[in-house]
């Protein structure tokens, strides 16, 4: 009635194919993104692309006065995005900002995932004395509010001002290295819950009872399962870092001139906003804009990888 | 609606009038879900007649439409669900009932005890608030009532210090405790009509015959229906009074218990009974293995569903699908197969394969 | 049962398995302890499958687990091959770790859903790089193979794509590959539905023949435990009632728990009416402050002083058939004139 497979169980039991496969692991799996994710993919990728590119782009200095000042965007004869209050290229200032934010919110989240994710896998994995020390450790950290924490671990990293300059750290460094340490607590609060679960499934016994040692464990049977959460997290935390950024700019907390940020811009334009108010919103625009865009991209990755555990 | 020309299967307890009347007359229900894979046909053309104080047991494995049927006569449908059909329910058709008209129904008419009584209960509520729900929604009592009558329903399912067990939380509960809480809750406004989805699924054996006896009991009782939804046919063949047997969303062999196990008709119904293994096996039996998985309900073969698991299929089998008909010799038995087996079930449940690995082709 | 006695365990030296005195507490809110395992004894002669059986809450599972000791025991003996693997710690548990494999109830849990098959079934002999590459991947072929799966279809895909019997199917293969000397089952059919609930457990037989295994079956259907085992240990709320030949213990159960069990399994029969056939009554105490003496005491129709004062002892009823009880049904007592269960379920109401 069947054909015979070529080759024969020991046992002489019939031989079984996965009976979901062909079918359905197309069909669900390669449903396309929504046209929400491809703008959130494409702002992106002209962020992350101009501020890697801004050197080689024609683009105005951005330090020196270009246009007449307050020069309004959209106008013909002078920059597209308008000039700020000293003359300088909007567009230009926008996307040299963009790129010391940016390199400031990736390394810092980076920091925080590396660190926290680690800590994290540790915790939701060992409940023991040492599952239990971590937790209080993040529990302490989340109970002081980010802000008062990013401020004073930048005052205590940028250190004592009577030092000679070649000491100090430089600021960008000091801001990854506080904004990291505020998302260690974080990031590994999410990864633990996500490894907790995860540890307790029977496959973690099964390789247990093979011989598998714990980092074994951890890295072959945990973290793939705990990667997709952490990965969607990473963007959301992107996008907190920007805009915790901004506020710390507009605590005076930042890089000095000439260098800016988007979170500098916003706080020197602030003082424009009755004259000229595009000043202020363009840097707020992009700030608002990759937010979303991470936020958005970090949801979506989590439902796609969210594991089929069943076939039905 | 009152329909007491019943066939010989049916006999009705001339004792109480109320018995015997037709309460759910379903005819040709169909249910389908859209799915990513396509549609998934869950339940095909399911006609069931049931009257007061009779119990119907519903028997087949996962996949098999089983409680997909019996959510489909409730009502309880997920929103990607299409049902076609019709669903009488004391002389009133409510497959297309709107929905407000269907919570009126729901616990007032019909009743649903649940398998997990852990999912299916409020874990932030306490029991009494539980109860008293539906009693505020349906009957519009006073505070003491509803409490009064919280307490003679958790009485009334055997519930020791019921005062006490009122103001516990489910997780403070047994798992035999919690279904008995179940089942006061759907008992709390009197349906006419009880569905009871693989009850004692989630309990221990010991635990499982209390319940059992227990909606038995209060089955019996208070002159109620009862569809009995399960994967055992152990649970049904003492309990129920007739047995439907459902493989791939059909019903595929109904009868009396007694005619049923008296005599199987359909081969799967067959093999269910030999494969399981049974208490007076001696120790190391063979046990007879059904081949194979059922079907793919998004992918149906032609022909009868069952013929690429079944020894008996021959070449029609194939092509054609066969439909539910009487059996020749007793009208009530109903089987959907073209070449009927007849065995005994105590004869199946003695049968033994004797090779290791023995194909069934 | 709820008793103690060794009087069921053969000679230390013929067996692979014997837990000794084998006590697994864990600790609970407000300094509580829950008495999952209280001073059991088994044994296990190699290639001999006992059935451990019980409902939820007897312990059955957990006597498993501290067999793996996963986690150990908190106090009691477990010889594996004559070593007290509570003993053993660290690396060398690891090494010993692979002859002894587990298989589990939840076909998707066991499974890692992010990894294919063959690395599944592979992880085992990967571990401890057993032979070249090509050499593991043949003898994963060939597991496959043996437990039914096509390995050309299946090697590559993930568990998500198979159903509940396949999946366990693929455990098996993944338990067996290693070729341990002890398999641990932890209710390996009870998720899946009748027809392949059969498949697995003829699989299991055929498998158990084949490598020359040694198992622990574990599950709370008594059928599935008879058809499967050669000696069966019922136990009920941490201790032992009874143990013995399945055969010669389904036939005669002399402990009043075991009968109460067998009575309340639903016979696919319908002559067989249940409400004629009597009910256990109440249901199992907290593992928390379990009952003093037999623990079967608070649900026993024959409960008296005694059974609360003393602890029964395992003695022996007839060639291999053991029990822990003070008023034992004697073989040919009729259960029903003697044991009124109902009288039990009326008080345990009350």
């Amino acid at each position: 009635m069947t054909t015979v497979p070529p080759e024969v169980s020991p046992l002489g039991l019939t031989l079984e194919a996965a009976p979901h496969a062909a079918a359905e692991s197309t069909a669900t799996r390669k449903k396309g993104l929504g046209i929400a994710s491809w703008l959130a993919i494409a702002w992106l990728t002209i962020m992350v692309g101009s501020a890697a590119l801004a050197d080689v782009l024609p683009l105005k200095d951005p330090n020196a006065g270009v246009a007449p000042k307050r020069f309004a965007p959209f106008q013909s004869g002078g920059p597209i995005l308008g000039a700020d209050a000293n003359g300088r290229d909007m567009l230009s200032r926008t996307i040299y900002g963009g790129r010391i934010s940016l390199i400031i919110a990736v390394c810092s989240i980076l920091v925080g995932l590396f660190i926290g994710g680690f800590l994290g896998l540790l915790a939701g994995y060992f409940r023991n004395w040492l599952g239990n020390i971590l937790v209080g450790l993040f529990d302490i950290l989340l109970a002081i509010p980010q802000l008062v924490l990013a401020l004073s671990l930048v005052s205590v990293l940028k250190g004592d001002p009577n030092i000679p300059e070649g000491f100090h750290l430089p600021i960008i460094l000091v801001l990854i290295i506080a904004l990291g340490l505020v998302s260690i607590p974080i990031l590994a609060r999410i990864t633990r819950a996500s490894t907790l679960s995860w540890s307790q499934r029977d496959f973690v016994t099964a390789a247990r009872a093979q011989g598998a040692g714990h980092g074994r464990i951890l890295f072959r049977e945990v973290l793939p399962n705990v990667a997709p959460a952490m990965f969607s997290i990473t963007l959301l935390g992107m996008a907190i870092a920007i805009v915790a950024e901004g506020g710390l700019a507009i605590l005076g907390v930042s890089v000095e001139p000439p260098q800016s940020t988007w979170g500098t811009m916003i706080a020197t334009g602030k003082s424009e906003l009755d004259g000229a108010p595009f000043i202020l919103w363009i840097p707020i625009a992009a700030v608002f804009l990759t937010a979303v865009s991470l936020n958005y991209l970090g949801d979506v990755i989590r439902d796609r990888f969210d594991v089929r555990e069943s076939a039905l | 609606m009152t329909d007491l020309t019943a066939d010989p299967a049916e006999i009705v307890e001339p004792a109480d009038p109320a018995v015997g009347e037709v309460l759910l007359q379903v005819t040709d229900l169909s249910t389908s879900f859209t799915s990513d894979r396509g549609t998934v046909r869950a339940v095909r053309d399911v006609s069931i007649t049931l009257r007061r104080g009779r119990t119907l047991g519903v028997v087949g494995e996962s996949g098999s439409g089983k409680s997909v049927l019996a959510r489909s006569i409730m009502g309880l449908m997920p929103s990607n669900a299409t049902r076609t059909g019709s669903v009488e329910f004391g002389g009133v058709e409510i497959l297309n009932a709107p929905p407000k008209a269907m919570r009126k129904f729901w616990g007032e008419q019909m009743a649903m005890v649940f398998q997990d009584p852990m999912t299916a209960l409020n874990p932030v509520l306490r029991v009494e608030q539980q109860i008293t729900e539906s009693l505020h929604e349906h009957l519009d009592l006073t505070k003491d009532q509803a409490h009064d009558t919280a307490l003679a329903l958790l009485t009334s399912v055997g519930i020791p210090e019921p005062a006490r067990r009122l103001r516990m939380y489910p997780h403070e509960m047994s798992g035999g405790m919690r279904q008995r809480i179940m089942i006061a809750i759907a008992l709390a406004c009197g349906p006419k009509m009880l569905f009871a989805d693989e009850p004692t699924t989630a309990l221990d054996v010991t635990v499982q015959a209390q319940i059992l006896d227990l909606l038995q009991a209060l089955q019996r009782d208070r002159q109620m229906a009862m569809i009995l939804v399960t994967h055992d046919l152990g649970v049904v063949a003492g309990r129920a009074h007739d047995i439907a047997v459902m493989y791939a969303g059909q019903i595929v062999e109904q009868a009396s218990a007694e005619a049923l196990f008296a005599r199987v008709r359909h081969p799967y119904t067959e093999a269910l009974l030999k494969s399981i293994p049974k208490l007076e096996m001696a120790k190391h039996t063979r046990l007879e293995a059904i081949g194979g998985r059922p079907p793919d309900l998004v992918d149906l073969p032609v022909g009868c569903k069952f013929a690429a698991r079944c020894p008996y299929a021959q070449d029609r089998c194939r092509e054609e699908e066969p439909e539910l008909l009487p059996d020749p010799d007793d009208a009530s038995h109903l089987v959907r197969c073209f070449f009927p087996v007849s065995v005994a079930a105590s004869a199946a449940l003695q049968a033994t394969a004797p090779v290791a690995g023995e194909e069934l082709a | 049962m709820a008793g103690i006695g060794d009087a069921h365990l053969r000679a230390p030296g013929e067996s692979l398995l014997r837990v000794e005195n084998l006590v697994v507490e864990f600790p609970s809110g407000r300094g509580q302890k829950v008495h999952a395992v209280t001073d059991v004894n088994l044994d296990v002669l190699e290639g001999e499958t006992l059935g451990l059986v019980g409902e939820s809450g007897c312990g059955k599972s957990t006597t498993g687990k501290a067999i793996m000791q996963l986690p150990s025991p908190t106090s009691g003996r477990v010889l594996f091959g004559g070593q007290d693997l509570t003993d053993v710690k660290g690396e060398d548990l690891r090494t010993l770790r692979t002859q002894l494999q587990m298989i589990f109830q939840d076909p998707i849990s066991s499974l890692n859903p992010r990894r294919r098959i063959e690395d599944i079934v592979a992880e085992g002999l990967n571990i401890w790089k057993t032979g070249t590459k090509s050499e593991r991947a043949d003898k994963v072929d060939k597991m496959l193979l043996t437990v039914g799966l096509d390995p050309k279809v299946v090697r590559g895909r993930r568990p998500h794509q198979f159903s509940g019997g396949q999946c366990q199917r693929i455990s098996i293969a993944r338990a067996v590959v290693t070729e341990p000397r002890l398999i641990v089952c932890d209710e390996p059919v009870s998720a899946l539905d009748v027809s392949v609930q059969a498949q697995i457990l003829n699989l299991l037989e055929d498998m158990k023949a084949r490598y020359q295994l040694t198992m622990v079956f574990i599950a709370h259907d008594l059928a599935v435990v008879k058809n499967i085992s050669d000696r069966v240990a019922v136990m009920y709320l941490g201790r032992l009632c009874e143990v013995g030949d399945p055969d010669l213990l389904y036939a005669n159960p002399a402990h009043p728990y075991t009968a109460a069990l067998l009575s309340a399994i639903p016979v696919a029969d319908p002559t067989v009416k249940p409400d004629q056939r009597e009910t256990l009554g109440g249901e199992i105490p907290s593992p928390l402050s379990p009952p003093s003496g037999c623990r079967f005491r608070t649900r026993c129709p024959r409960a008296d002083d005694q059974c609360r004062n003393e602890v029964p002892v395992m003695a022996q009823v007839e060639g291999d058939h053991f029990v822990a009880c003070h008023h034992p049904i004697a073989p040919g007592e009729s259960i029903e004139g003697t044991v009124n269960l109902a009288g039990a379920l009326a008080k345990a109401l009350a």
